[in-house]
């Protein structure tokens, strides 16, 4: 990377002296009428691709073109939970590779990610949801994850303000407790990637929109846009919730329901609560921010739509269930609330792959728990289009495992706790 | 809350309804493993009018064909489903 443009605490203090600008993050270019790999979404899933690309298989002739603006989706939108301890072992490791990317990734690409291990706890107000944590946390152990289950004592000691007492109508069983879970800054991981993937030569193309695709003899050939038509070999779908209607662009039916996620954010707090909290009975997780705003998430809403605005239901529900959990906080007040689009499959598994179409491949299906999965999917996507065939990580994510009739099982897993 | 005008109940708000999704013709018992599975999983996932099924659980309990849009959650014509009963 470019020596001038590093971020570090010597520039930081030199430029805060001298008061000299700092350089543009990266820069505009004009649409060349040819690249080698043409990405569809500026979110986290294909900047990463981008800087993967560029990075480990030196292909640097490549355009992520992004309707919006970068971030725009989901991954300027979600609540930025990153964990690994999944339900089934292909699952795990998968997700296991991103949480060991995460953790090196500031250094990577020279940003502040502000990844933060906070350790992520989902609990059990049942024993059969006891029964699988206990699942969860041996699949999780045989994969060298850090996954156990915790009881009611070790729960209290490690986020005093959860109710514990033997009264709520959800009592506290018990667990799954992951150490290494935690947050991370959603905005600074796309930005990084965005910042590091323009370093090595990808053109970044804000507000132009992917309009068609041109399909000669089963093969990508064209990829028209809002500010003018590419000649190109591979195009890379990362839309999440617009996958279906890009894939439909090269002919290609997927398996997806866009649905509306809600989120929402309180006013900052002095540091209370340090887990990622989770009830799955109660479709709710809250976390703290660095800044001290608690925020909240949920499961998805009760029917699809491509529609980003939030509804009152949502904020409802949504104080009803914290209370349960933490009834200390009920004179805390709602910022904001907002929601994002998330691209939902039947079997809680991304779609990661070729299609029937050669040189078309989709990143996509990346629902309610896609942002901690960019930095893997990016390394394994990228991989897949220098290669052409998907590597072994990926291999059971595959368009094809729907007609196979071989579906991942994550819902026990994935369906709140992001 | 949307509001959707169901023909046995009248105007009532979503949460009474459970959405079941666009609707898919099922193929006939004899058809083949690709017309099963583009039946079970594949989806048009329309940005627009789109024909889907709800029910109506806290109500009369009978399913409905509701048009809507999918941007703007616009809600156009309820019918029952199989004409009227
Ligand atoms: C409220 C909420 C909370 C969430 N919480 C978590 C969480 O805690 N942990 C977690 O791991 N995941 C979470 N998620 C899911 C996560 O946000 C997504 O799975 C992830 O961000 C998807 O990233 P992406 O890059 O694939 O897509 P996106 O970030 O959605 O990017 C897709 C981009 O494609 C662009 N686009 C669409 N159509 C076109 C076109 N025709 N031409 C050009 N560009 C186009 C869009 O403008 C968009 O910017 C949450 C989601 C939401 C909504
Ligand atoms: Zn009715």
């Amino acid at each position: 990377m470019n020596q001038k443009a590093r971020f570090s605490a010597w520039g930081l203090f030199k430029r805060g002296l001298t008061r000299s600008h700092w350089p543009r993050v990266w820069d505009h270019h004009e649409l060349r009428d040819s690249y080698d790999v043409v990405i569809v979404g500026g979110g986290v899933h294909g900047l990463a691709t981008a800087y993967y690309l560029a990075r480990n298989h030196g292909i640097t002739n490549v355009a992520v073109v992004e309707k919006s603006y970068i971030g725009s989706g989901g991954s300027g939108r979600n609540t930025a939970i990153v964990r690994s301890n999944y339900l089934t072992p292909e699952g795990s490791k998968f997700y296991d590779r991103s949480v060991e990317l995460y953790e090196h990734l500031a250094a990577d690409l020279n940003f502040n990610v502000m990844f933060e291990q906070r350790g992520h706890m989902t609990l059990a107000h049942s024993d059969s949801s006891l029964r699988t944590m206990r699942w969860r946390a041996e699949v999780n152990k045989l994969q060298g994850i850090d996954s156990s289950v915790i009881g009611p004592e070790e729960i209290k000691s490690l986020a005093p303000f959860l109710d514990t007492s033997d009264h709520p109508r959800y009592p506290i069983l018990g667990a799954l407790w992951h150490p290494p879970g935690g947050i991370v800054r959603h905005d600074a991981v796309v930005w990084g990637y965005a910042r590091a993937a323009a370093a090595l030569g990808v053109h970044i193309h804000q507000g132009t929109e992917l309009t068609g695709i041109e399909v000669e003899s089963g093969r990508v050939a064209v990829a028209q846009t809002s500010r003018g038509d590419i000649a190109t070999s591979t195009i890379v779908n990362c839309t999440a919730g617009w996958a279906s209607l890009v894939a439909k662009m090269a002919g290609v039916r997927l398996p997806i329901i866009t649905r509306p996620l809600q989120a929402a954010v309180t006013e900052p707090v002095r540091q209370f609560l340090h887990p990622v909290v989770v009830s799955g009975s109660l479709h709710t997780y809250v976390s703290q921010t660095a800044r001290g705003e608690l925020v909240f998430g949920a499961s998805v809403d009760p029917f699809a739509s491509y529609s980003t605005r939030g509804s009152l239901e949502f904020a409802t529900g949504l104080a009803t269930h914290v209370l349960e959990l933490m009834p200390a906080i009920s004179k805390m007040r709602m910022l904001r609330q907002w929601a994002g689009l998330c691209d939902m499959t039947p079997d809680f598994g991304p779609i990661i792959g070729p299609t029937p179409v050669d040189g078309f491949y989709v990143d996509v299906g990346w629902g309610t728990y896609g942002f901690k999965a960019g930095p893997v999917a990016g390394e394994s996507v990228a991989e897949m289009v220098a290669n052409g065939r998907p590597g072994s990580l990926i291999e059971p994510f595959g368009l094809e495992r729907f007609h196979a009739g071989t579906l991942t099982a994550e819902k026990g897993a994935a369906a709140v706790g992001h | 809350m949307l509001v959707i005008l169901c023909p046995h109940c009248g105007p009532r708000n979503s949460d009474e309804f459970s959405f079941q999704g666009e609707i898919v013709a099922r193929p006939g018992p004899a058809s083949d493993q690709e017309t099963w599975r583009d039946y079970l999983y594949m989806r048009d996932n329309v940005a627009g009018w789109q024909t889907e099924r709800w029910f109506h659980v806290s109500g009369c309990r009978r399913f409905l064909n509701v048009e809507r849009h999918t941007v703007t959650n616009e809600i156009g014509v309820v019918t029952p489903v199989g004409g009227v009963q």
